[in-house]
């Protein structure tokens, strides 16, 4: 069945009551069976309702959902017994014992109390917790405790899983066990909803990606087209000294999009046809004075994506952005700020 | 797919709907009591302030409350034990509205388990450290004074009848957990609804001692019911008023059917 939906949301309007802004608005969302689609926006944007729509714990106000054809509205309990969440909004228990708690969702789960026990020990094992599966919780640290609550989301396994921005909050080597495990579970065949605010993360693991901003999806495609939508690769040289840059600038200025921009002894232009202008750029540099240190032709981040789409930075991997020539929608260049 | 076909596609009917919440109940249950297990101190001070109240009233006030027919810490132990489950409720809220802001009922939300489970299981937990308080209570009790007729079994049904009537309460009080604000703020807001009812009841004086308006309240309220009709339960002689067994037991069941649906609405449409 390669055509057929995991999670279908049609026209999906949220009002918060004591909010007059809409959470969500007239939200469409098509997730294949087997697929990981990322649901990336800044914070605010809509994206944890849209998942506590898509998993039955909030009533829309206006539209429809699915989840393996199951109407999230109609049939919850059978929506239920196909999915899994996890993430910020959906703990675990800190009094009891990582074993306990896996224990106990699988029991909520209607699972028989034998393969709960079994499946627990062996998702432990599987999530690197078993030294600690006797443990409370409250002695765990935030990178155990989140991949714990996504055990907790797997004991029945389900589907279709929603993960509610699952590394927000870990440090960096938590946050790359974490991928691993997403990783493998989508290399299992379980088709994953993935919020996120980090553009890594959603580069990283997602096939298809949808933006989100202020309720509504601004934009959606594999990560590659949506970089490729910003038509323009980033051409960058890099000289030996800040007057050199400045006057490669001058000598290259014609052949950018928009006006060149100077980091320290690097120049960076944003180029129609990259290998093409690399080549002009090359024979131009080697005609002059100058000597060039390095050259590298890049893809415009995701970054540059989401700054373009939204007007807004996300305010995590601006390092990345801070890196790379961003360009505003009239297409001048301008300093990040 | 073979994921898909595991999973179950129809939706289960009525009865093993039933057999399934009767499992989520228990499991929920559990999941509180082990609360208890890992922070001891949870039960230990919540026995610690009615033994508190019996040592004030019965050594302080006591002996400044004239009690019609009989001695003041028989009349005093049945409204003790009342009052000790009607804040041990405090608790069901309190348990709700963390449980509600630390994110785990969004988990259990989205989990296929019984709508009910959560409040069930929560009540059901209340209800076992409410028995294991009043145990405590009686031995207290009896090493102050307290002589209780010699009937185990209308000692057994005065605790039934105490019982009940703080499962209903908590039932009120689970609404209230999951509307405050905080687990903070919900316990403030049992204050107001609490002080009333328990002081202004047969719990520690003759009603007939409080000005006449008052009496009016405090003759017909449920804390008032639930304390004549455990006195005459477990004390009888001069404190039997049988009909009050009656008046507790159906101001019980109406707390039930008023709040049971409210609480279970107002968990289904969390926001």
């Amino acid at each position: 069945m390669p055509n057929e939906l995991a999670v279908m949301a049609r026209g999906l309007t949220k009002t918060y009551p004591k909010a007059s802004v809409k959470a969500l608005d007239d939200f469409d969302l098509d997730v294949p069976v087997g697929q990981v689609v990322g649901l990336l926006g800044p914070n605010g944007s809509g994206k944890t309702t849209a998942v506590r729509i898509l998993s039955t714990t909030l009533q829309a106000d206006a539209g429809t959902a699915t989840i393996l054809g199951r109407d999230v509205a109609k049939r919850p309990d059978s929506v239920r017994r196909h999915i899994g969440l996890a993430g910020q909004f959906a703990t675990v228990d800190e009094n009891l014992t990582g074993k306990e708690n896996l224990t106990m969702v699988g029991r909520l789960c209607h699972m028989s109390r034998g393969t709960v026990g079994a499946r627990a020990i062996d998702l432990l094992g599987e999530f690197g917790l078993a030294d600690a599966a006797d443990r409370p919780v409250k002695t765990y640290s935030g990178g155990m405790r989140r991949r714990l609550d996504l055990a907790a989301a797997l004991v029945a396994r389900p589907p279709v899983l929603f993960l509610d921005e699952p590394t927000t909050g870990l440090d960096p080597q938590s946050r790359l066990a974490l991928w691993d495990v997403i990783e493998a579970l989508v290399g299992a065949g379980t088709t994953v909803l993935l919020t996120t605010q980090y553009l890594e993360e959603a580069d990283r693991l997602c096939q298809q990606i949808v933006v989100i901003d202020h309720g509504r999806v601004i934009a959606d495609g594999t990560p590659a087209s949506l970089k490729a939508d910003m038509g323009a690769t980033v051409l960058e040289l890099t000289l030996d000294s800040p007057e050199a840059a400045t006057r490669v600038a001058t000598l290259l200025g014609g052949l950018a999009n928009s006006e060149p921009h100077l980091l320290g002894a690097t120049v960076e232009l944003t180029v129609e046809n990259g290998p093409a202008v690399a080549a002009e750029a090359l024979r131009r540099i080697d005609a002059s004075s100058d000597d060039l240190l390095g050259l590298s032709l890049r893809e415009p981040s995701l970054d540059d994506v989401f700054l373009e789409l939204t007007g807004e930075k996300t305010d995590v991997d601006a390092g990345a952005v801070a890196a790379g020539l961003v360009q505003d929608p009239a297409g001048h260049a301008k300093e990040p700020s | 797919m073979t994921d898909l076909a595991l999973a179950p596609s129809s939706d289960p009917k009525l009865l093993s709907r039933t057999k399934w919440a009767v499992s989520d109940i228990r499991t929920v249950t559990w999941r509180n009591l082990m609360h208890i297990v890992r922070v001891p101190e949870t039960l230990f001070f919540s026995a610690i302030q009615p033994i508190m109240f019996v040592l004030l009233f019965t050594y302080v006030f006591g002996h400044a409350i004239p009690v019609p027919g009989g001695k003041y810490i028989n009349f005093l132990m049945p409204g003790i034990f009342v009052q000790t489950v009607c804040f041990g409720a405090i608790s069901t809220a309190i348990g709700l509205s963390e449980d509600l802001h630390t994110g785990l009922l969004e988990r259990f939300r989205a989990l296929p388990m019984s709508r009910s489970a959560v409040l069930g299981g929560r009540t059901s937990a209340d209800l076992v450290r409410n028995a294991f308080v009043i145990v405590i209570m009686t031995v207290i009790g009896l090493l102050v004074g307290f002589r209780p007729q010699p009937s185990v079994i209308n000692y057994a049904l005065a605790c039934v009848v105490i019982m009940f009537f703080a499962f209903s309460l908590m039932w009120g009080f689970a609404l209230i957990g999951l509307s405050a604000p905080t687990a903070e703020a919900a316990q403030l807001m049992t204050f107001p609804i609490l002080f009333p009812l328990t002081f202004c009841s047969s719990a520690f004086v003759p009603i007939a001692t409080m000005p006449g308006w008052l009496q009016v309240f405090a003759r017909h309220q449920p804390v008032t019911q639930a304390v004549n009709a455990c006195r005459s339960l477990m004390v009888g002689g001069p404190f039997t008023l049988s009909s009050a067994v009656w008046y507790s037991l159906a101001w019980s069941v109406g707390l039930l059917v008023l709040f049971v649906p409210l609480a279970i609405r107002r968990y289904r449409d969390l926001v």
